[in-house]
């Protein structure tokens, strides 16, 4: 029974996420009457997330470094440092740790916002006023997340390099040179289709639906919100714990689209 | 109010609803009507449902048997096209206002309009002065967000927003809650200014009796999930049925 009630559970709630997701592709041709609303949202998840990108950024890079280094200087490769660094942060960490940002900074405050609405009914006065609540709220947070999403993994992505650079020359004795010069010619991979090297485009790609997912989730958890400030507190909490999940598993999933087939 | 309108085709009708949540009903054969250009007030016990009539008369409730006619339509029942026109033929007042708390006073009166009609800037900008003027909202209080003003501003800037489309069927739930006598008194004074001007049918869920000898040209009172009671306003409160007495208490409002 309960083992029933759980999947049953987690099939609405997929359900209902594909559903709003579906709803809003419907709506993408209403994107350029919402323009200030999505500039407004641009701006509350890209700049007021950017401090945090920079430092999480930051120490990432540096992370890597100092871990990875460590052991190629062992085998007396650490002239690799920047390679490994800027491969790890362009394919998987720049845009892993932005959008788990994301997630839990702009996904969160989604699902308060809108679950909120739901509890104080504002969202019961969008429905009798015959007003798509889909179109007013959920389309401009989807695409400023997809906008926000890759201009910020960028972000992360350089100063992650930046910050493996300096434990670089700093600890292990690589030159700023050479370390930069690896890790640019790690970069410069070929892509098929695109002007941008594979590592730094994938990631990209990756960025754009790790932010529809974040965004998409967090508005269905503020949607489905009910019950006053608890209803608020659970919907939040499904946001970023949904989210994150759904990001590991469409990571794995991408990753073997981009890379093994 | 006196009753001596001509009789008018129900706008509103409940027929034998029922509807629970969980084990509770609330709801129970609930049969009434409103006439055109009629005001009827329900009153009754806190969790007897006055709210869930007004939500299932917008469709935002279906019951779970008997039915619900809004203009001879079953909102329930209707396309979600459909139900959007029926819609735009109600203003609903909520209980806080339900304001948008991102949108300013102005843009919140401006919302449904921007959203739903191909109207000028210009053109809305006219029609959302015209109904703040209407619920007494100061030209200094339109650029203020919901959380800069207070429980009766919201409540008369919800009510602006709900006119603005210019319905012909107004709900109000609980108008006066949380109000204190004189904003109250204003608030009733506008809702009757309302359906005076305007030639709206109302549904008031109301507890004061100030409120409704003000508004109402009916009251219906609800005990146990059905129409116990349905008179006009004079006759309500002088009606001797001991539940309604126990009820009002030996010094109504």
């Amino acid at each position: 029974m309960g083992i029933w009630t759980t999947i049953s559970g987690l099939g609405l709630a997929l359900g209902l996420r594909l559903e709003l997701f579906g709803a809003v592709l419907a709506r993408l041709h209403d994107v350029p009457r919402r323009r200030a609303l999505i500039a407004q949202e641009l701006y509350g998840s890209a700049i007021q997330t950017l401090h945090v990108i920079l430092l999480v950024g930051l120490f990432i890079g540096m992370i890597v470094s100092l871990q990875t280094g460590i052991e190629l200087a062992r085998i007396g490769q650490q002239d690799q440092i920047g390679t490994i660094v800027a491969v790890s942060m362009a394919r998987e960490m720049g845009p892993f740790i932005t959008a788990t940002i994301l997630a839990a900074t702009v996904g969160s405050a989604m699902a308060a916002e809108i679950g909120t609405m739901s509890v104080s009914d504002e969202l019961a006065a969008l429905e009798v006023l015959s007003i798509d609540r889909v179109k007013l709220l959920v389309l401009p947070r989807v695409v400023s997340l997809m906008l926000a999403a890759p201009l910020l993994t960028v972000v992360c992505d350089a100063i992650g390099v930046l910050g493996g650079g300096f434990v670089a020359q700093s600890q292990l004795n690589v030159s700023w040179q050479l370390y930069i010069d690896s890790a640019l010619e790690a970069l410069r991979t070929p892509a098929q289709f695109l002007p941008l090297p594979k590592d730094v485009w994938s990631g990209l790609l990756k960025s754009v639906v790790f932010g529809a997912l974040v965004a998409v989730i967090g508005c269905a958890s503020g949607l489905q919100a009910h019950g006053g400030a608890l209803g608020v507190g659970r919907a939040t909490r499904a946001a970023v714990r949904d989210s994150i999940i759904a990001i590991i598993i469409s990571n794995y999933f991408m990753t073997w689209l981009l890379y093994q087939s | 109010m006196s009753s001596t309108k001509p009789i008018e085709p129900p706008v509103i009708r409940f027929e034998e609803v029922v509807k629970s949540f969980g084990t509770q009903r609330v709801l129970d054969g609930l049969t009434f009507e409103v006439r055109r250009g009629q005001c009827l007030a329900i009153m009754g016990p806190s969790g007897t449902g006055k709210s869930v009539i007004l939500r299932h008369a917008v469709g935002l409730m279906k019951p779970d048997a008997g039915r619900v006619l809004v203009e001879g339509q079953e909102p329930s029942k209707l396309k979600p096209r459909e139900l959007a026109v029926l819609r735009k033929k109600i203003g609903f007042l909520f209980q806080e206002g339900a304001l948008i708390n991102w949108l300013s006073v102005r843009d919140n009166v401006a919302l449904p309009l921007r959203e739903n009609t191909r109207l000028s800037e210009a053109e809305i900008a006219t029609k959302v002065e015209e109904k703040l003027d209407l619920v007494r909202i100061a030209k200094q209080s339109f650029d203020k967000m919901p959380s800069q003003i207070s429980g009766g501003m919201k409540k008369r800037v919800g009510l602006a927003r709900a006119l603005v489309t210019e319905p012909e069927i107004v709900l109000y739930d609980e108008p006066n809650a949380g109000l204190d006598p004189e904003i109250s008194a204003s608030i009733n004074d506008l809702i009757r200014e309302v359906q005076v001007r305007l030639g709206t049918t109302s549904i008031v869920v109301e507890h004061r009796v100030a409120c409704i000898k003000t508004v109402a040209d009916e009251v219906l009172f609800l005990e146990k999930g059905r129409a116990h009671l349905q008179l006009p306003p004079k006759e309500f409160f002088s009606s001797s049925d001991p539940r309604l007495r126990q009820f009002l208490g030996p010094n109504p409002d």
